[in-house]
């Protein structure tokens, strides 16, 4: 699906500066020798099975669906994984290529936390001194996870330009990657930024549709009738799609954070709301205004708030193979409570927005349709802000 | 070869940063006549945008302030052709690769060259992108400048080859700013860059004394100053000019 250059489609690219060219192409040697290598991969499923809780389940909402009475609904529980969420997956390999390298120090941006509290579980498991960029307003919603990664031994450094939020962490990764690269790995946490990061980064995800796939059949003797995951920029709807683009017959939806809706400002929906342009390293689509000034974005999700899209999905929605729909912060949040009084499973705010869709499109749906949603995250993180949401004036 | 050529026909040339509309594009006009008037050789406009990934506090600080302003690429365009009606000297803009991709890439390089701009800087455009504007910039005269830094080793030699109007020498790890020191082993980084080009090469990133300028000067064919420059506007505001001036001559005069 990626071309000798990183492009998909139009898509992708290396649009950084010459400072870390030399950086991202001994990345792109070091991953393809890696990537074929059996040691390299017997030690990185060994972490994913005895250290991160691979495979995660693939569980049966048998609740859910009758009382949606639609499609059967089956949740891919991302959320059991060590740290909660998906995002120790792309970690764990990172970590362990960047260790091959030599490195010793990880620098990473995160959003919700999710994506830091995993780069620092990594680093305090293999040794490595660890960074962590967030935006100051982030550090705010999501104060239980800036202190988590101080505990696992990572600084956190509140990042205060722009919006103070994921985009601006992702810039400040950025230059501080410029200033010290010998010793140093930028652990993206998603599929986006220069190549190799949206290939590297996808294909360590790439473990959630490998298993769906190997579940489904197990259970069901067939494949799902839809995929369903929420998209920031995108790291658990690629890894979710992955081993179900060849098979046409299965729907492949992405459900972006419109925030308060797509006709307002206040949104982060950015297939839905952006265009085509070129910024932290890759050409995709971008919430910008008319001279090419990033939007400054908005969604209840930390982990959402992104003004791009990995450039992968860009690709696929330009080809019709995947559809990016939006959800707003209040249908998230009602999926939010519905999952955890349905299923007794609290969702990562992120992952509501998936669950949100599913819950639209499942009642009219045939009984013996099958349906798969991503919940990517586990939703301790966001009690407290949803409790303020619903006007409870409760503080962590 | 553009009309960057003749920047470094005045021995060594100095060329100072502004960015556009920081804090109004009266102050800029008036603060590059100033910097002219004293010496400058070329001058770096940069149009700003809202997320400069290779820019420091100080240069992050002059984006925001000329974006609050309420300045755009339309805005800058006019303001460059009147700037034009008495500055001569060659002018470059420097900005990020969405700003030229977002107008419509012909468009804003066709704008360029009606507005006589001779080149321009896109710090996230490396030598294996540079294919999304060179076509256009051949087309229309408009010199794409290439960028090598302290990291880039075994491609010097392959970005040289094929420069244009200047070579932007970064002198440092890291982003835009004033530095206390140069560490950079430049000299044999220029080494390379004369075997394999006569394009002139001049250094960036963290110049901000007079010693500095004239040190990176010497190793090359002249020195580019910005965060010394904006942390004036930051200071002084629309009396910037004045401060402008009498800087641009003391470090003018080091370089001679």
């Amino acid at each position: 699906m990626t071309n000798p250059s990183g492009r998909f489609g139009i898509h992708g690219g290396q649009y950084i500066p010459e400072t870390l060219m030399n950086a991202v192409i001994e990345l792109e040697q070091a991953y393809l020798h890696y990537k074929n290598d059996p040691v390299f991969n017997r030690e990185l499923t060994g972490l994913f099975n005895e250290y991160a809780g691979r495979p995660s389940r693939l569980y049966y909402a048998e609740k859910m669906t009758r009382d949606l009475g639609g499609a059967k609904i089956y949740l891919k529980r991302e959320d059991l994984n060590h740290t909660g969420a998906h995002k120790i997956n792309n970690v764990l390999g990172q970590a362990l290529l960047a260790k091959k390298m030599g490195k010793t120090r990880l620098i990473a941006e995160t959003g919700a936390g999710q994506h830091g509290v995993a780069a620092a579980t990594a680093a305090a498991l293999m040794d490595m001194q660890c960074v962590v960029f967030m935006g100051e307003e982030d550090t705010v919603r999501q104060a239980l996870n800036v202190y988590r990664m101080r505990l696992l031994g990572a600084e956190v450094i509140p990042v205060k330009t722009g919006t103070a939020t994921l985009k601006d962490a992702v810039s400040e990764a950025m230059r501080e990657w410029t200033s010290r690269i010998a010793d140093t790995h930028y652990c993206l946490g998603s599929v986006m930024g220069p190549h190799p990061f949206p290939t590297i980064v996808r294909d360590f995800q790439a473990v959630i549709s490998k298993e769906i796939r190997e579940q489904i059949l197990a259970k069901e003797g067939r494949l799902p009738d839809a995929v369903i995951a929420c998209v920031g920029g995108g790291s658990n709807a690629i890894g979710s799609f992955y081993h179900f683009i060849e098979d046409k017959e299965v729907r492949l939806i992405g459900c972006e954070a419109a925030g308060r809706g797509i006709d307002t400002f206040e949104t982060a929906a950015t297939v839905n709301t952006g265009r085509v342009g070129i910024f932290h390293g890759m050409k995709s689509y971008f919430c910008q205004d008319e001279f090419g000034q990033i939007a400054p974005v908005y969604s209840i999700s930390a982990g959402l708030d992104y003004p791009g899209i990995g450039p992968e999905h860009a690709y696929l929605h330009d080809i019709g193979r995947a559809e990016y729909v939006p959800v707003t912060d209040e249908e998230a949040v009602c999926a939010f409570e519905y999952l955890a009084r349905t299923e007794g499973i609290i969702p990562a705010i992120e992952s509501a927005h998936a669950v949100a869709y599913a819950m639209k499109i499942a009642p009219p749906m045939d009984r013996d349709r099958i349906l798969v949603i991503t919940i990517s995250g586990r939703g301790d993180k966001d009690c407290a802000a949803i409790a303020r949401y619903r006007g409870e004036d409760i503080h962590e | 070869m553009s009309n960057i050529g003749k920047a470094f026909e005045n021995g060594k040339a100095f060329i100072p940063f502004l960015t556009c509309g920081d804090p109004d594009l009266e102050t800029t006009a008036a603060a590059v006549r100033a910097a002219v008037q004293n010496g400058a050789d070329l001058v770096e406009l940069g149009i700003p945008f809202s997320d400069p990934t290779a820019e420091g506090p100080v240069i992050q600080g002059a984006n925001l302030r000329a974006l609050r302003g309420g300045v755009t690429t339309d805005r800058i365009f006019s303001f460059v052709r009147e700037l034009r009606q008495d500055v001569q000297v060659p002018m470059v803009f420097m900005t990020y690769a969405n700003v030229v991709f977002s107008y419509g890439a012909e468009r804003f390089i066709a704008a360029c060259r009606d507005v006589r701009i001779d080149g321009l800087i896109l710090p996230d455009l490396p030598f294996e992108e540079k294919e999304e504007f060179l076509p256009l910039c051949r087309q229309y005269g408009v010199d794409l400048i290439s960028l090598i830094a302290p990291t880039s080793e075994n491609r010097i030699a392959m970005i040289a080859k094929e420069a244009e109007g200047f070579i932007y020498l970064v002198s440092s790890l890291g982003v835009t700013g004033v530095r206390s020191e140069i560490r950079t082993d430049l000299a044999s980084i220029v080494r390379v860059i004369r075997e394999n080009t006569s394009v002139p090469c001049a250094i960036g990133f963290g110049i901000s004394t007079p010693e500095q300028a004239k040190k990176m000067a010497d190793l090359s064919d002249g020195a580019i100053v910005g965060s010394a420059i904006v942390k004036l506007l930051e200071k002084h505001g629309t009396d910037a000019p004045e401060y402008i001036g009498e800087y641009v001559k003391i470090m003018k005069s080091a370089l001679s």
